[in-house]
């Protein structure tokens, strides 16, 4: 009785560096941003209007019309992902653990180059391809005859957005290559020879024996894809503007809370509204990694080897 | 006596020398284009007179120059010398208390009220910034393939689309170089460029601000229909053309026709292999009294919580005088000094864009001033409806109801 368990100072003393730096760069700021969002200006003086800003968001017309809009456009900008970037992930990540493919080094290196490039020259780069004036798109489509193919894709209302998407794949492309890649090689020997002895081969046994075994690094990545995408800004900024143009065809929760929070040209900026506009985002990618983690994650069924 | 004088004497440049001697005055700006300017003419040249106050240009993009400018004030980061945007911008910055008020300087006697009128309080009463300098709209041309196709500068609406029809059925230049990627070349240089013409300048803003007119009426509306009528003249693939594109096309010798601020005199003075000329906003018809937008769009201000606050007048003084007019306005041809004294230029450009301040009305950019305070935003959401309108994405009618809808939902005048 009176020998109590001692207490553990080392388990503090070990987490206390991480959590430190934890709080002081993501929590404090997380929940300053979100305590923000219930004040407002009200001649001058900073009052709490509690969920007044949020109201606001979406209930007026003027707010949860741009709101909406890029919340749509960002489902988009997710789906695109999900169906683009990641099969063809899987698929490069496929072709590469493949033991007959030569130089599979050079390609694994060479399709995840772009991952580790700055927003900046990606959007900068694709933006000189696609440029109907000074781009080699318009050229090498003409080259083969298809020039009438060739859009301004940038300037459209109807293309900008899936086009900025499919950049953005082009250069992230690497990074489910590389995991999916990885779950493949951690896949014994054993188990593929048992297959192949029970004469599972070649796609079948990618579907049959693969697949469900990378299944959870799928999940992973989906979930990352996620979160990724509901974050995105930076290209969006650097190809298009603050403004998202064409007529806000590109506008995404990130350039939304940029041009709300910082302002914009004459538009001067209001904090309160872009934290409530965060709050909004930080609730939005809560959910969706909620629903993964309880709904998919725990019906994942993981195998032992 | 006169031991005691020189102890003095010798006491007070002791005192005086470190509050001086050392300081030095950091100018944040959004013209990264004009550092070597700055480097090379303005500084040396106010460091001749006082060698003892070290001048530091650090600008910064100009889309991101307003939102970290106000960050930077916020966190007490930001120069000494805040180089100010035209009304509200600026103005909020004023009343929050992070520009000083610099109504006593003398130098504010070299300009009029029209030049202050964007850096002052809406009563008048305060003037926190020194006017330097405002652009003019029109239209560049290359003159050579003016020449080449028999053409002379349009001076009404009429001739001006006769000139487009020629250039495209000539087919060796794009008539027009300006894109809609950008959204705001359409505006300011599209929308604020030909519209004063239509809503008579001065005379129709103030009655927009006063709520005598609105955004729909037929003033306001015309300057849509003009820029619905540009699309068949720009070049292929104008949606995805940002504004160097256009710039490249017509220092190039691609295109026939720039619309122009004359803030691009400088650079299409380097980059340009061909002569050069330039036309007011055409107007309606022969005759008609011309009005120009000449914009009072760039001015120096002084950081409240400077520590350097008397070596930063001593700049701010130099700054409103002629000296630096003339320096500033032959340095950068097409920014237009704001100061009293007048001021010979020696570009041919930039003396064609001036002399129309002699014949036509100038009035500034309607959506600057108290319109654009707002949400939605009244100038952003111009830059929006010009660009849709060249696109033909949204009929005029349309975007002028937009704008006038989004206008009456928070400014009382005009509801």
């Amino acid at each position: 009785m009176a020998q109590g368990r001692p207490v553990r100072w080392h388990i503090a003393v070990f987490l206390a560096p991480a959590v430190a730096v934890y709080t002081a760069l993501m929590i404090i700021p997380l929940f300053g941003t979100l305590a923000q969002s219930l004040f407002n200006l009200e001649a001058g003086a900073r009052v709490f209007v509690g969920l007044g800003n949020f109201r606001r968001l979406f209930g007026e017309a003027l707010w949860s019309d741009a709101f909406w809009n890029a919340l749509g456009n960002n489902l988009w900008f997710f789906l695109i992902h999900m169906l683009v970037q990641n099969p063809i992930g899987i698929a490069l990540a496929a072709l590469l653990s493949s033991p007959k493919l030569r130089m599979a080094a050079v390609y694994r290196t060479a399709i995840f180059v772009p991952t580790i490039l700055s927003f900046v020259i990606v959007g900068f780069v694709w933006k000189l391809i696609l440029s109907p004036i000074w781009g080699i798109a318009p050229g090498m489509l003409d080259a083969v005859g298809l020039k009438s193919l060739f859009a301004p894709w940038l300037g459209k209302e109807e293309y900008a957005l899936t086009a900025l998407a499919l950049v953005s794949v082009w250069q992230f492309v690497g990074i489910p290559m590389m995991l999916i890649y990885a779950a493949l090689l951690s896949i014994p020997d054993e188990v593929l020879e048992a297959a192949e002895m029970d004469g599972i081969t070649g796609w079948s046994q990618f579907w049959k024996i693969k697949l469900p075994l990378i299944l959870p690094a799928i999940g992973i990545i989906s979930i990352l894809t996620f979160v990724g995408n509901f974050n995105a800004f930076d290209l969006i900024y650097v190809a298009q503007g603050a403004l998202a143009g064409p007529n806000y065809a590109t506008d995404i929760l990130g350039t939304f809370l940029y041009r709300t929070f910082f302002g914009f040209q004459l538009q001067t900026g209001d904090p309160y509204m872009g934290s409530a506009i965060a709050g909004a985002m930080f609730g939005i990618i809560l959910i969706g990694v909620c629903l993964y983690l309880f709904g998919i994650q725990t019906r994942l069924r993981r195998y032992q080897f | 006596m006169t031991k005691s004088f020189r102890t003095m004497l010798l006491a007070s440049t002791v005192l005086a020398g470190p509050v001086l001697a050392e300081t030095t005055l950091t100018i944040e700006s959004w013209r990264n284009d004009d550092l070597t300017i700055w480097q090379d003419v303005l500084i040396p040249a106010f460091n001749a007179q006082h060698p003892d106050i070290t001048v530091v240009f650090a600008p910064s993009a100009p889309t991101e120059y307003n939102a970290s400018l106000n960050s930077k004030l916020e966190a007490g980061s930001a120069g000494d010398l805040i180089t100010c945007r035209p009304f509200d911008a600026s103005l909020d910055l004023y009343t929050k208390g992070y520009l000083a008020d610099l109504t006593d300087l003398a130098a504010m006697a070299n300009f009029s009220p029209v030049a202050k009128s964007a850096w002052q309080t809406d009563d008048g009463k305060a003037t926190f910034c020194v006017p330097m300098a405002s652009v003019i709209h029109g239209f560049i041309y290359n003159a050579d393939a003016f020449a080449e196709l028999g053409l002379t500068p349009p001076k009404t609406n009429a001739e001006f689309y006769a000139a487009l029809d020629k250039i495209k059925e000539d087919g060796t230049y794009i008539p027009m170089a300006t894109g809609t990627n950008d959204q705001w070349e359409a505006a300011t240089m599209g929308y604020q460029n030909i519209g004063p013409n239509y809503w008579k300048g001065e005379e129709g803003r103030l009655a927009l601000i006063a709520g005598t007119q609105k955004l729909t009426d037929e003033p306001w509306v015309a300057p849509y229909r003009e820029l619905a009528k540009w699309k068949d003249y720009l070049g292929d693939g104008f949606e995805a053309q940002t504004y160097p594109d256009s710039q490249n096309l017509f220092t190039l010798g691609r295109a026939a026709i720039y619309p122009a601020g004359s803030w691009e005199i400088a650079g299409f003075n380097s980059q340009a292999g061909f002569k050069m000329g330039a036309f007011a906003p055409p107007v309606q018809a022969e005759g008609d009294t011309c009005y120009i937008s000449d914009h009072t769009d760039i001015a120096i201000g002084m950081n409240a919580a400077s520590p350097n606050a008397e070596a930063a007048k001593v700049f701010l003084e130099w700054v409103g005088s002629a000296e630096f007019a003339k320096l500033y306005a032959n340095a950068l041809p097409g920014f237009f000094s704001l100061n009293s004294t007048p001021v010979a230029m020696e570009d041919p450009l930039a003396q064609e864009f001036v002399s129309w301040r002699e014949t036509c009305q100038p009035t500034i950019r309607s959506t600057y001033q108290i319109l654009s305070r707002g949400t939605p935003n009244l100038e952003n959401e111009t830059w929006n409806a010009s660009a849709n309108v060249i696109k033909g994405t949204e009929t005029p009618e349309d975007a002028a109801k937009r704008l006038q809808d989004g206008l009456a939902s928070w400014y009382d005048p005009q509801k």
